[in-house]
């Protein structure tokens, strides 16, 4: 098992598949990774050579902001909308949807599990 | 489809103008404006803006790191205080 980007061990697949694994890369970052590190990228994680997991790891960690670092952009990017209090802001506050979606019906992800008037169940 | 960046930001013409007159004066006055799709520029930092939001205007004081939002933003022009729960009834 190889240690890739702080705690991230991706296992037994595919290279590409297991760079996914981490949080900031997908398919189309794996892609261009194993490109740039001229690594095969249908070789299995575990018959990297030590050089090739080298290469792979300098270069997430040059190129590449993942994990903790991006998590924390991104709630830096929702903070700042909260704090000047602008409409995205809002709706992040409620927590419901950001982009406009209707409230009437669905918009699921952002409300969480319906509750019911009453809280009679079922 | 975001607005082409060889326009530039939108800004009405009416609020850059006393902006900018505030501006060279060195004065801060509140200014009431309607333009809810103006963007707000560099220009304003450290201005209040009263943002009318359909009913009232909305005094609005402009900080640095609302640069690029509309003035629209800032003034919400709904009202929804939420549905009666059934404790409050």
């Amino acid at each position: 098992m190889a240690r890739i980007a702080g705690v991230d061990i991706p296992n037994e697949k595919r290279i590409v598949t297991s760079l996914t694994y981490i949080f900031g890369i997908g398919p189309t970052r794996a892609r261009k990774i194993c490109e740039t590190c001229e690594v095969d990228p249908e070789v299995k994680t575990k018959d990297l050579t030590e050089e090739q997991s080298k290469l792979i790891r300098n270069l997430i960690e040059k190129d590449y902001q993942v994990e903790g670092a991006l998590r924390a952009e991104i709630s830096m990017n929702i903070q700042r909308l909260k704090d000047i209090g602008c409409y995205r802001g809002l709706r992040h506050r409620r927590n419901l949807p950001v982009r406009g979606q209707n409230t009437k019906n669905n918009a699921r992800t952002r409300k969480g599990p319906k509750s019911r008037p009453g809280g009679k169940k079922k | 489809m975001p607005r082409s960046i060889k326009k530039g930001p939108w800004v009405e013409d009416s609020l850059l103008k006393k902006v900018e007159e505030l501006n060279a004066k060195g004065e801060k006055r509140v200014i009431k404006t309607w333009a809810r799709g103006s963007m707000v520029v560099p220009e304003f930092l450290g201005h209040t803006i009263a943002v009318h939001n359909g009913k009232q205007f909305m005094p609005v004081y402009i900080q640095e790191n609302m640069v690029g939002h509309k003035l629209g933003e800032f003034a919400p022009s709904r009202t929804y205080r939420g549905h009666t729960s059934k404790g409050k009834k």
